[in-house]
């Protein structure tokens, strides 16, 4: 690593100011940024903290009765959010997957997003969720899905001088349940092979009216299973019914052959893991499936 | 780019005249002689640097100098009153809880913030506590047992 500026900024307006003439890393827990920049991974000559911006680390009630998350906030402080923690348990479990405690209490939310990694284990039910991204840069403010932050591996469509704000979580519906499972050689403190994260919605006599189904580290960003989130749609949850789209999310995943699984492998592991959170959205709902 | 850094270290205040790029670690270890806090891995995989920062557990590795400032932090060095060990320590020293001794620093950070925020822990609560700190020697067992006999101390000294 050269010279590195530090700069610990109040207002965002002093971030976007900051930013200007590229070679600046944003640096929010830092957990994935500062082994970056020690290996060499990354380089930058300036990093801009985000922890002091009140705006970045805030958790609120949107007007909609949704959530807005600022994109510093830690995934530990998030999980100290009583009303948060009741709403959003799948999302919060899938964040608290991340790393150990010690990551938990730097690490952010925007920062899973905007790692960018196709393991990334909090973004899976975000997407699913619904989530948007609160973007702010030198042309102003836009909004943009969580699902189209993450370009490739790494690269995000954010472009320079701009930052992550917010996630915003629209308010939960009633009859809708959603899950993340991931499988990993260790139970914890480990990078998962394969994930499936699914949500669901019910019409009042019980049919799937819409779904998602989103994959990790199976393709080169978080990938949504459309094919077999259409396969859901109109049914009644049934064991045949997810085994059937878990099979066509296991056709639709693209991964590649590592040194933490094959490709068939992880295909077999996103078929069982679909299948797995499915039943497990179905049961939250009080569904009998046989 | 050199930088002061000030906070408090185990109740004191100090001022550390640092390179921007120095991590906590690398602040406490190498500008203030604090030697205690081990470094292993140095991205966040061992735990062997596990401080507390706002009485939060964190990897010093990860964590720049910078982004302390105004921070509370506490090292091994602080855990304990002086001439005294803090009952975590005892507790590992009685159960056989350290070998090498390596992460044993960053396991007492872990166990006294967990005791802290859930003074009568399960099993499942312990391993989930310490599961960032990664022991290669004793495998986990007596930590284990450690810390929770260290809660049975710290309960009867409250009572």
């Amino acid at each position: 690593m050269l010279e590195l500026h530090y700069n610990r900024p109040t207002t965002l307006r002093d971030v976007v100011g900051l930013l200007d003439g590229g070679a600046a890393r944003l640096l929010a827990g830092g957990t994935d940024l500062i082994p970056q920049l020690r290996e060499g991974r990354r380089s930058a000559s300036r990093v801009v903290d985000l922890k002091r911006i009140p705006e970045l680390n805030a958790v609120e009630r949107g007007p909609d009765g949704g959530w807005r998350i600022g994109a510093a906030v830690t995934i530990g402080k998030l999980g100290q959010n009583s009303a948060f923690a009741i709403e959003h348990r799948a999302l919060l479990a899938s964040a608290q997957l991340i790393g150990s405690l010690q990551i938990q209490n730097r690490a952010s939310l925007g920062g899973n997003v905007c790692n960018a990694a196709p393991s990334a284990d909090a973004v899976p039910l975000l997407i699913c969720l619904g989530a948007t991204a609160e973007i702010v840069g030198p042309g102003g403010r836009r909004i943009i899905p969580v699902a189209s932050v993450a370009m490739a591996p790494g690269r995000t469509s954010l472009v320079d001088g701009e930052v992550l704000v917010a996630l915003v979580l629209p308010a939960v519906r009633p009859r809708t349940a959603a899950a993340y499972e991931r499988f990993t050689p260790r139970r914890e403190m480990d990078i998962a092979i394969a994930g499936a994260g699914a949500w669901i919605e019910l019409d009042a006599a019980g049919a799937i009216v819409d779904a998602k189904i989103a994959l990790a580290s199976v393709a080169p960003t978080t990938l949504f299973a459309t094919q077999a989130q259409q396969a859901l749609i109109g049914s009644k949850p049934s064991s045949a019914l997810f085994t059937e789209a878990a099979s066509v999310a296991a056709r639709e995943a693209r991964p590649i052959s590592d040194t933490r699984g094959s490709e068939d492998y992880r295909r077999h592991l996103v078929a069982v893991l679909s299948r797995r959170v499915l039943a497990t959205c179905a049961a939250e709902l009080g569904c009998k499936i046989e | 780019m050199k930088t002061v850094v000030t906070f408090e270290v185990n109740g004191e205040p100090r001022e550390a005249l640092a390179d921007t790029r120095d991590t906590l670690l690398e602040l406490l270890r190498d500008r203030l002689g604090l030697t205690g806090t081990k470094e292993g891995c140095s991205n966040g995989n061992c735990g062997s640097c596990t401080v507390l920062v706002d009485g939060e557990p964190v990897c010093a590795c990860l964590v720049f100098g910078g982004e302390v400032e105004g921070a509370k932090v506490l090292t091994i060095e602080g855990v304990a009153a002086s001439n005294t060990m803090h009952p975590v320590q005892a507790a590992l020293i009685k159960y056989g809880g350290t070998q090498c001794g390596f992460c044993t620093s960053g396991i007492v950070l872990s166990a006294v913030a967990l005791l802290r925020r859930n003074p009568q822990p399960t099993d499942h609560e312990i391993r989930h506590a310490i599961a960032g700190n990664i022991c290669r020697c004793t495998g986990y067992g007596k930590i284990v047992e450690a810390i929770k006999a260290a809660a049975v101390d710290l309960q009867e000294a409250r009572l």
